[in-house]
């Protein structure tokens, strides 16, 4: 293996995180330029909402069941099996919603737009669109980030309702509770700062899936292995950054809104 | 059935003084990382000319197009197209500029999730003013160039390698380019597909008069260019005969060590005296 000295690895990184933010500010600033790509917005919005929906509705329906199964235990022992729905509900709609949304949706959608927008690059199908006069940053990366942004927001509703179910099952059929005490208890529960926290999140999620599958796509070099090595990565990357800007967007709110 | 459409056989239309060069390298310099690629190269493509570009692989050829398409910045030099300097333009106004040229692509790089038909029309598509009639119209004009009219529905992993380039030939030209660059058109190809492709590039060159830099591998393709003309009536690429000249100028260029060591014509090239020339085209 090539050792390469600190000072090139330090530059790399910099020249790595500048081009991201160059490709993510323009994501932003095309929206506003034409022209528009309506077509393509609606065909990335059917292959990454609709696409990711039965994963979604799995992961969701799982994580609320398993949330009230895992917490239910804890709750006895102080006697107050009641509040399984005031726990399920907070925790689905603030953290594990936005959060195991946003994961399932990197998995499928980070590493697909990474190796569709590589696999372009090393066929050349990139500077042939640029060739033929049309801003690939206007065609292929602005529909992915308006798409996913706006998909994984409507996802993750998705997800917090199927989550609140799966609950609502576990609750039902394994501990007897009432389904009505059940979903008082979960509605009840829920304040302001909790949803808007939650709905929150996936926007600045949506945003970082489609930028860094984008950004790892459209930096793809070295052939085929590149395109495995860029799919990789971004997929690896963009959960990262979720669970870290996570943690800094619950932070934030805690400070705007006031914590519980 | 639809009566098939009618070559409409008139130039490109020119938007600059016919007197000066379409291309125009000036002391050109690039290096990738390290490595030198072109090393003050200049040279020029006069209106009308079709220049053929020649090295070993790895000699810069392709990169010169991508040059010349402003797809690659030099490090130093300046590249003058259609009078405008783009090494000065900012991607933005290179977009404007890329709309009349024309490239085909060492592979075609034609787009794979879409139909022969929206490969063609994509650029017109992306003007937004032009009618769906006016589309169809003008994808089956430069498919009927190319003699691909019946592949308009299938998808490009559906054709062969030829047929693949042929729709790149289509792709680039249905817009009427002022210039065409061919990136090694014949490059992998067997050699009867090579020849329709090289009639192909003969008919775009004497019918439309259209300017073009053609790199390729293959010096029988160059001469081929060089001794035959397109003859309308058979519909066929014919020879010239002896002691006739070919009505738009056939111009060779070659490429050693990053450097331009030869730009003329065909009998320049047959009464060089370098030696490794001599030996690269014998």
């Amino acid at each position: 293996m090539e050792l390469i000295s600190p000072t090139e690895f330090a530059k790399e990184k910099v020249e790595a995180v500048q081009d991201y933010a160059v490709l993510a500010g323009r994501s932003v600033s095309n929206l506003f330029r034409h022209p528009r790509y309506f077509g393509d917005i609606l065909q990335q919005a059917d292959l990454i909402g609709v696409g990711s929906l039965p994963i979604v509705i799995l992961a969701g329906l799982s994580i609320g069941a398993e949330l009230a199964l895992n917490s239910a235990a804890t709750l006895e022992k102080f006697g107050s099996l009641s509040l399984i729905g005031q726990l399920v509900s907070v925790g689905m709609v603030t953290e594990l919603g936005p959060i195991i949304t946003g994961l399932m949706v990197a998995g499928r959608n980070a590493s697909g737009i990474a190796s569709e927008l590589g696999s372009m690059v090393v066929t050349e199908q990139i500077d042939a669109m640029r060739a033929l006069g049309t801003d690939p940053m206007k065609k292929l990366v602005a529909p992915r980030v308006v798409s996913t942004v706006f998909m994984l927001f409507f996802l993750t509703i998705i997800a917090d309702l199927l989550g609140l179910i799966g609950g609502g099952i576990i609750a039902r059929l394994i501990f007897g509770i009432d389904s009505r005490q059940y979903w008082n208890s979960a509605w009840q529960a829920l304040a302001f700062r909790d949803v808007f926290t939650g709905l929150m999140k996936p926007l600045f999620f949506g945003f970082i899936i489609a930028t860094v599958g984008c950004y790892y796509g459209m930096s793809t070099r070295g052939g085929t292995q590149g395109v495995g090595k860029a799919t990789t990565q971004a997929m690896v990357v963009a959960s990262v950054l979720i669970l870290i800007v996570n943690f800094f967007i619950t932070k934030l709110m805690m400070a705007i809104l006031g914590a519980h | 059935m639809a009566a098939p459409p009618t070559l409409i056989e008139q130039p490109v239309k020119f938007t600059q003084d016919s007197s000066s060069p379409v291309i125009a390298f000036e002391d050109v310099s690039l290096a990738f990382e390290d490595k030198s690629v072109l090393d003050r190269v200049s040279f020029q493509l006069p209106r009308g000319e079709t220049k053929a570009i020649f090295g070993v692989a790895g000699s810069g050829k392709s990169t010169l197009l991508k040059l010349a398409l402003g797809l690659l910045r030099p490090d130093s030099g300046s590249i003058h197209v259609l009078g405008n300097d783009i090494t000065q333009m900012s991607e933005r106004e290179l977009f404007e500029l890329r709309r009349r040229v024309g490239m085909v692509f060492q592979e075609s790089a034609l787009f794979d999730s879409m139909t022969v038909r929206e490969n063609v029309a994509f650029r017109l598509m992306e003007e937004h003013d032009v009618s769906d009639e006016e589309i169809e119209r003008r994808v089956r004009e430069a498919l009927s160039f190319v003699e691909l009219e019946h592949t308009m529905d299938l998808f490009p992993s559906e054709l062969s390698g030829g047929m693949r380039r042929r729709v790149a030939i289509a792709r680039a030209t249905v817009t009427r380019p002022e210039i065409l660059l061919y990136d090694s058109p014949t490059g992998g190809l067997d050699p009867v597909t090579s020849t329709t492709i090289i009639e192909l590039i003969v008919k775009q060159r004497d019918v439309y008069k259209t300017s073009s830099l053609m790199v390729t591998h293959r010096l029988q393709d160059a001469f081929t260019m060089a001794t035959h003309y397109f003859d309308r009536k058979t519909n066929h690429m014919e020879r010239m005969p002896q002691g006739m000249h070919c009505e738009l100028p056939m111009n060779f260029l070659i490429l050693r060590d990053c450097k331009v060591i030869f730009d003329g014509s065909l009998l320049d090239l047959q009464e060089t005296k370098d030696e490794y020339i001599r030996e690269y085209i014998s």
